[in-house]
Formats: structure tokens, sequence, C-alpha cells
């Protein structure tokens, strides 16, 4: 019976398949896993060099970098945006599940609208952030906008207050397509029975919303939550282009940004890998909290 | 009909949202007057529109192309790179059983949820260790094979019925025939769905390019455009010009294949 070739013969052949895969995934991404967190535990310097031009070897200097980020208030400032930053997660939702039910039935032009509001999310961050960064020019069009309803000239790139916000509103608009799409097809994946059926028990149009879209969503808004809360963590682009340095006076430095102005202007690898640590305790809590409020029914509160 | 009128008014908002940044980018890019003076709404036209930003652009970035073929190369070696590895270790995963095999869905499980920004420390002391600074190799070999392709593929590979893999089995065919010749040509639309995704992540790749290469002439068009408005500050017309250009070629693509970008979106979100 050759269908049933005896599995053990089978014995290395499934590792000649893995084994490129494996191999490259080891070594990018396990190994930055150990080698990561114990670097975060060492003090190594990419400019520091012995007398005959080798690299001093990483120093182990237990909790020091901690004890570092501690009371380094820049570490702090960054955390607190990133956390900042999640503000756009429900923001994103919302928006993003409006415009979805706006182009979810067919009419003439869907199509064209659609691929409008996806352009942003193909477009690269450097473009995207070019691009804002003139418009929320003291003399762009955000302010020339403004003044014409009269508001006067608001520094939004440059004014500590508004920076991050300002930031933070790119993101939301670069997502705004990408979340439609996703929640596009969640809304096709509820049975239109479900709908119908409401309707002729005599529920408005806003009731059946409420009452069965919203719900029937829930799956969909809980894979997009994560995924948006996980991307507010890292966001790194719309800062390094939007406002270099970190901005005025540190106020758009992220937890992803200072690790790289550590890693890699300053060359402090094991600071920035103690960074890097906590940045990835922070994504893992993210995540934990994502999915036990989903799974304890936590959108019942608005289902 | 109010409805339907309001309706049309946020559609035609939001879109003027989407798209105005990009056409306010084109009119800079066509400005031949003063950029930045806006008295009027007709101020946000080109005054004197004019090509010579995308002839200037050239002249004065001449890695502008370099910026072009290194991304193509990228792109092209990543998505190569991506299908080949993804799949072979893909197959295995989804269609034998062999000790170990638990142990690796698990630890590649595990790693999906971490951001690589946090693996990027370590990765650029390997990269250095390896020799590797500053070339193209470098920028691609981490994201060679993603865990993300290796479940799609995988995905996909489940779904094949077993017939027909017996079949083949009774005819004797070897693991790679069957492999090859069986399974691989009932994965296309897999494979091109991951194709299309590792294409738009290397295109949009920023931080790891702009970490690991020094040369310019190396430089993919994100970390090349970033360079170019730093370097051209002032000179915001051919910022412009080189921006749009670097949008083309996406957007183009884009265009031409709404539906597979779509189901690429779709699939790589529910991973």
């Amino acid at each position: 019976m050759l269908a049933e070739a005896p599995k053990s013969s089978r014995g290395f052949v499934p590792w000649l398949f893995l084994g490129p895969a494996l191999l490259i995934l080891a070594l990018f991404t396990f190994y930055p896993i150990v080698c990561g967190v114990a670097l975060a535990f060492t003090e190594f310097s990419l400019l520091r060099h012995t007398q005959e031009g080798e690299l001093v070897p990483p120093l182990f200097v237990g909790l020091q970098n901690f004890a570092r980020l501690w009371v380094d208030p820049y570490f702090w400032k960054a955390l607190l945006n990133s956390v900042k930053y999640l503000a756009v997660v429900p923001v994103i939702q919302i928006l993003s599940i409006a415009i979805a039910v706006l182009v979810d039935k067919p009419f003439h032009g869907r199509e064209l609208f659609r691929t409008a509001f996806y352009i942003p999310v193909i477009t690269s961050v450097v473009v995207v952030g070019i691009t804002w960064g003139w418009v929320f020019r003291s003399d762009g069009l955000a302010n020339y906008l403004l003044s014409l309803v009269g508001i006067g000239k608001i520094g939004f790139l440059t004014d500590p207050d508004f920076a991050l916000w300002s930031i933070m509103f790119v993101t939301l608009w670069q997502g705004l397509g990408y979340y439609m799409i996703l929640y596009l097809a969640g809304l096709q994946s509820i049975p239109t029975e479900l709908e119908e059926a409401a309707r002729l028990d005599g529920a408005s149009g806003w009731d059946v919303f409420w009452q069965v879209t919203v719900p029937m969503l829930k799956p969909t808004v809980a894979l997009c939550t994560i995924i948006s809360c996980i991307s507010a963590v890292k966001v790194f682009g719309e800062i390094f282009v939007m406002t270099p340095q970190g901005g005025p006076n540190q106020s758009t430095l992220t937890m992803v940004y200072y690790i790289y102005q550590k890693g890699f202007e300053d060359f402090d690898m094991g600071y920035s890998a103690a960074i890097a640590l906590v940045l990835a305790g922070v994504v893992g809590i993210v995540s934990w909290v994502n999915v036990r409020y989903f799974r304890d029914g936590g959108l019942n509160s608005y289902g | 009909m109010v409805n339907s009128a309001l309706r049309w008014a946020v559609l035609l908002a939001l879109a003027a949202l989407c798209l105005g940044p990009f056409l306010f980018l084109l009119s800079t890019s066509l400005e031949g007057g003063d950029v930045f003076a806006l008295n009027s709404l007709v101020d946000l036209l080109p005054n004197q529109p004019t090509y010579s930003a995308y002839r200037e652009v050239f002249e004065k970035l001449p890695e502008l192309p370099d910026f072009f073929k290194s991304t193509a190369i990228l792109c092209l070696g990543g998505v190569v790179f991506e299908l080949v590895l993804a799949s072979l270790a893909a197959y295995p995963l989804a269609r034998m059983e062999f000790r170990g095999k638990n142990a690796i869905m698990g630890a590649l499980l595990a790693t999906m949820m971490l951001p690589a920004q946090a693996n990027i420390i370590v990765n650029f002391i390997t990269i250095r260790g390896l020799g590797l600074f500053d070339t193209l190799t470098a920028v691609l070999l981490p994201s060679a094979v993603t865990v993300f392709g290796v479940f799609l593929m995988r995905q996909a590979f489940l779904i094949v019925p077993k017939d027909l893999e017996d079949a083949a089995r009774m005819d004797g065919a070897g693991e790679w025939y069957i492999f090859w010749h069986v399974m691989l040509p009932l994965t296309r639309p897999a494979l091109g769905t991951l194709a299309l995704f590792s294409f738009v992540s290397h295109w949009n790749s920023f931080m790891w390019p702009l970490v690991v290469l020094e040369d310019k002439t190396k430089y993919p068009l994100s970390v090349g455009l970033s360079y170019m408005a730093n370097a051209f500050d002032s000179n915001f017309r051919l910022v412009a010009a080189g921006s749009i250009l670097s949008m083309l070629p996406i957007v183009v693509m884009f265009l031409l294949m709404q539906k597979q970008f779509i189901r690429g979106i779709t699939a790589g979100a529910v991973k």
C-alpha cells in the first residue's frame, strides 16, 4: 500500500522542506528574541573599540539599563506617547465601520469610492508624511482652510500640544481604507436573512444596524482592534518623516522612535534593547487585554 | 431623497479628504510660481503649470533611478524568496505528520504577535556580524520568509483533497513530485495573494532599509524619498515630483489588480 507510506520512513523529508525557512526564521526571528532579552542586561556600544580595533563585547550589567530607563524622562515620554497613540484605535473602528456601511450596498460609483478610500493605504508612509507635513505647515493648506472659518494659525507640527495629535490624525487617515476593507468583508459575511427578518419585524434601519449588524460584526471588530493596537504601538515612519528628532520638545517621541534614536543614532545597543524589551511587553499586554476583553463580551456595552 | 443627498455629500467629502492631499502634491509638482502662497482656493492649482520639476528632479538627484532599481530588486527578490520558502515550509506542516510539528507550529504562532521592531537591534548586530551591512541582501534576508506567509500557504495546502495526493502516491510519485506537480498548481490563488502582499510590504518597508543601508545608490524609494525631503528641504516642487513618480508604479498596479489586492488584505488580516 503505497498510499499509506509509512510515516517513519518520511523521517527527515519534512525537515528538507522546512529547512531553508527555519534557518531564516531561527536567525532573524527566534534568535533576536532570546538574544534581545540577554542584550537588555548588558552594556554594548557599537562605537566603543579595544586598542586592537575590535568592538568591546557586551558587558553584563544586570538591571542597570532598566534603572536608567526608570529615571529617563524621554523614555517615560515615549511610553506615554505610545499609550496616547492607542486613542487612534476606537476612532478608526467607528469611522471605518461607518465608511464600510456607506459603500457596502451596490450603487453607481461604489467601486470608485472604494478605490479612492484605499489609495492612502497603498501609498508609502514617506510620501504620506511629506505631503501631510506640507499640509500642516504654518503657511500650509490646513491653516489656510482654518483661516477661511476664522480660526488663527495652529502649529500642527511645531506646537508640542498639537504635534502628536496631528501625526495620529495622519495615521488614522492612512488606515481608514484598510479597516474599511476588513469591515466590508465582515459585513458580507452577515447573512442577509438576519437583517431582512429584523426589517419584517418592523425594525427601523437604525435599529437593524445596532441590533443586528454591529453584534454580528463583533469578530471583525476584535480583529481590527488588535491589528490597529499593535500598529499604533509600533508607529515609526510618520514620526520620522514629519517630526525629525522627535518633534518640538520631544513631544512626538514614541517607543519605536526612541529605540531608533538610542540604537541607530547613539549606537547604545544594550539600552536600546532594554527599550525594545519594554515594547515587547507593552505589545504583549495590549494583545492580552484585547483577547480578554473580546472573549468576555466587552462589546455588549454597545451591542 | 434627503438621505441619499446626505449620503453622497458624505461620500464626496471623504473622497476629497482621501485624495485631496495627493492632488495637492500633484499640483505642487506642477507649480511654476510660488508654492506656498495660499491667498485663495485658486492658488491650490498650479499658477504657471510646468513639467520642469520632473526633469529637474533627475538632474538634481542623480540617484533617483537607483532608488527605483533597488525597490524593484527588493520587491521582486522578496516575492520570490517568500513564495519559495513559505510554500516549501508550509507543505509538511499541512500534509505530513512528523515529530516536532506541533512544537514548530507553536513557536511560529507565538512570534506572530511580536513586532519586528523589537528584533531590529539584534538583527542589525547579526547583519553586521555577517559582513552584510550596507547590502541589499541585508535588507531582504530577515524578511525572506514570514510566519504569515507560511501560515497562508499552509491553509492553502490543507484544503487540497486527500484523494489527489493518494492517487499520485499510488502512481509511485515521490514527495517532491507531489509537492511540485500536484499541490503547488492547486494553490495558485494563494501564491498570487502572498506575492502581492509581499510585494506591497517590501515596497513600503522603511525602518529596516533605513537602518542597514548607508550608500545612497542602494536606497529603495521609501528611504530615498525621505533623504530627498531632507536634502531638498525647500525645493518643494522637486520633492513633490519625486513623490508622485514614486507613487505611480504601485498605484497603477493597484488599479489594475484591485480584486487581488483586496483578497490579499483580507487574507493578511485573518492570518
